[in-house]
């Protein structure tokens, strides 16, 4: 009796347990998957079928974050949503999001082929190389890569110009300071990255030439305890207004909490910190994939050259500017957007000095984009160095 | 020296995140059960205090939403563990992405959202000394209330009867059994206190340290509370040192960098890790030490009767 009750204890336990885990995954999973059903079927409920409508062209993101990080991936999916708007007639869109950078992502392109995808839009750096594999087997299918720098016959890159934003920040910030010292929480040290802060640093320096920089790296990209703590060490070493080059909104929350200025950084973060919002350098993804699909319907798409949109083609902006500003500093940034825009200005032109005070670009030499992507020194009033030490 | 006021103040806030889920994993674990879930228990509290803390105003009642919402999760992880015997480690990790995914659903809503500006707390009187008043006496009252819970619990594990049979439990269920104790009962209720400090902690994180809902912000600091629990022996007054060193070298390292010291910033970055395990390994290096302090049951089912 007690033997047979007990085995059919542990045999009802191992059920029991095997379900129960079996719900907890599942739940999981749903759960994960929904903000994602959600966020698509609210705008677009068009998209929400899977089966494709004949001749329509299927077009798939990967996304780095999730939707809802209020940043990069957010910009991203924004510019998804344009898309949709303007040829939601020729074309149906879908989108994976938190695809880790790893070997992960090439089970997801391959995925969005077996769907149907004909061109495929990969949003982050580490995309790269899991994207040149899965480009080599699917020659049928175009791959468009952000910010990396590899392509094929059918994948080409695309970047925007996020320091042309850094820039502009720059110049609001340099002229907001009080202590002129400037504080910027870098993610992970790559030319991307280094050029914003140098960009950051030149813009503040255009309206104030006592500026100094100062740069502290959290070598992740999203982490937002650690990221407040970088900013309020910042804060505690002088620096009064405060850039970012991570994901999420903690460092303006901090300014917020400190009663300091900082700037929304990919996606207009006003709401995230109202009193100590200056501005939000954003990103506009839209007008890119808006002209890479028409080009994949009509026939014309062709990798290369690479494309690197700014303020010009309209991919960068500064935006949702504070009352705080004042006029002057305002008309200031509205002369620097229009010579942006129409090319007068250009940030990396000489005279530029190294935080070494060597001199890196002689009076009105101009840097061009290679230059640009190779970038990994500080420019002079940036203090420390650059942690992957001085590999130029 | 300013600086150095300034790094003791953010080193004792940092410390306290920690401080709280690991506390809760230490009692948890001392019952014998391991619960891996912390993250996803945290993550949950994390936007059930944020959500309170939006709707109510009050950072108690988050605090308490944070509990809740950590009890809640942890007594169905004991239900599964202690009468189910599902494996804890499986069930553990499973815990951790449904709560990782849970919040991100729950707090689609809350993303743009912010919370309503909160008062600066500090102590009248001693928060006016020079250097040490601004760093010990500005803090949050949750500072305090996690060294009152070290002391508070050193004492129960050590002193009272009751921290006695939570220990039994954890060394030998068997034992405690036949002795008449409860064993499962008492498990499951240590695993519920263990969930809702770490929604404490998840709620502090969410309320006061990050005032901000977005997805997986706790960023891995339950996977170290779990590891300092380990490293601290299981025992409350080196998991609090262990906490604040961990705080301390992460502010230090950033510290540093503000500075303008010429050290690889990913070296920093794995300065509080390094440090961290260094440290209590070495204090804790004497082997029969750990052999007391570990709960020689941890982690195996218990069948009464069996």
């Amino acid at each position: 009796m007690t033997r047979i009750s007990k085995r059919s204890i542990i045999k009802a336990a191992g059920w029991g347990s095997l379900a129960a885990l079996a719900a907890l995954a599942g739940c999981g999973k749903k759960e994960e998957a929904a903000p994602a059903t959600a966020a698509s079927a609210a705008s677009e409920p068009a998209a929400a079928a899977s089966a494709a409508a004949p001749g329509k062209l299927k077009v798939a993101f990967a996304y780095v974050g999730p939707v809802g990080d209020g940043g990069w991936t957010y910009a991203h999916d924004n510019g998804r949503k344009m898309l949709e708007k303007e040829l939601g007639d020729k074309i149906e869109t879908s989108f994976v999001e938190k695809v880790p950078e790893a070997a992960d992502a090439e089970r997801v392109f391959r995925d969005m082929i077996g769907q149907g995808n004909k061109l495929i839009f990969g949003t982050t750096f580490g995309y790269m190389e899991p994207m040149l594999k899965v480009a080599a087997d699917a020659k049928d299918v175009k791959f468009e890569h952000a910010t990396g720098y590899k392509g094929a016959d059918n994948m080409r890159t695309y970047d925007s110009r996020t320091y042309e934003g850094a820039y502009m920040a720059g110049v609001i910030a340099g002229g907001m300071t009080k202590t002129n010292t400037l504080g910027v929480v870098g993610s992970i040290p790559i030319p991307e990255v280094i050029r914003n802060i140098d960009s950051f640093t030149l813009g503040a320096q255009s309206v104030n030439p006592k500026i100094k920089t100062k740069v502290v790296w959290v070598n992740e990209w999203f982490n937002p305890p650690k990221e407040t703590e970088a900013a309020q060490s910042l804060i505690n070493g002088g620096a009064d207004v405060l850039m970012q080059n991570t994901d999420s909104p903690a460092v303006l929350q901090t300014a917020e909490k400190a009663g300091k200025y900082a700037f929304g950084w990919d996606s207009d973060m006003t709401a995230y910190g109202p009193k100590a919002h200056l501005a939000s350098s954003v990103i506009n993804w839209g007008p890119y994939y808006i002209k890479a699909t028409k080009e994949a319907l009509d026939g014309s798409w062709k990798a290369g050259p690479d494309t690197w949109w700014g303020v010009k083609e309209g991919a960068i902006d500064l935006v949702s500017i504070s009352d705080k500003v004042p006029a002057e500093l305002k008309d200031k940034l509205e002369k620097v957007k229009a010579g942006l825009k129409d090319g007068s200005l250009v940030i990396w032109k000489g005279p530029i000095v190294g935080s070494d005070g060597k001199e890196i670009l002689a009076k009105d030499a101009a840097a061009d984009d290679k230059f640009m992507k190779g970038i990994t020194f500080y420019v002079k009033g940036v203090e420390g160095k650059v942690p992957s030490g001085d590999k130029k | 020296m300013e600086a150095l006021a300034h790094l003791l103040h953010d080193t004792l806030n940092a410390g306290t995140v920690l401080a709280f889920a690991a506390l809760g994993m230490l009692i948890n674990e001392r019952s014998g059960v391991v619960n891996l879930g912390a993250e996803g228990m945290m993550l949950v509290a994390a936007i059930a205090g944020f959500a309170t803390g939006v709707h109510t105003g009050s950072d108690w009642l988050a605090f308490a939403a944070g509990a809740g919402a950590g009890a809640l999760l942890a007594a169905a992880f004991g239900v599964l563990v202690i009468w189910l015997n599902t494996n804890q480690y499986a069930t553990g990790l499973a815990l951790s992405l449904f709560g990782a995914g849970f919040s991100a659903f729950a707090g689609i809503k809350y993303t743009q959202q912010k919370l309503s500006e909160r008062p600066h707390f500090e102590i009248a009187g001693l928060a006016d000394i020079p250097l040490v008043g601004p760093a010990l006496f500005k803090q949050h009252p949750m500072v305090y209330v996690a060294i009152a819970l070290t002391i508070a619990l050193a004492w129960f594990l050590y002193r009272s009867r009751a921290g006695l049979v939570l220990r039994a439990v954890g060394e030998s269920p068997e034992s405690a059994h036949a002795l008449g104790y409860p064993v499962r009962r008492i498990r499951l209720l240590a695993v519920v206190i263990g969930g809702a400090l770490c929604g404490v902690s998840g709620a502090y994180l969410s309320v006061v340290y990050t005032p901000l809902w977005v997805e997986g912000m706790v960023a891995g600091k339950g996977w170290i509370a779990l590891a300092l629990t380990t490293f601290a022996t299981w025992r409350p007054a080196r998991v609090l040192l262990g906490a604040y060193l961990f705080g301390g070298v992460t502010m230090l390292e950033l510290f540093l960098q503000n500075q303008g010291v010429e050290v690889a910033s990913q070296f920093l970055s794995m300065l509080p890790y390094l440090a961290t395990i260094v440290v209590l390994v070495l204090i804790s290096r004497n082997a029969a030490f750990i052999r007391i302090n570990m709960p020689a049951s941890i982690g195996k089912p218990f069948f009464p009767g069996s």
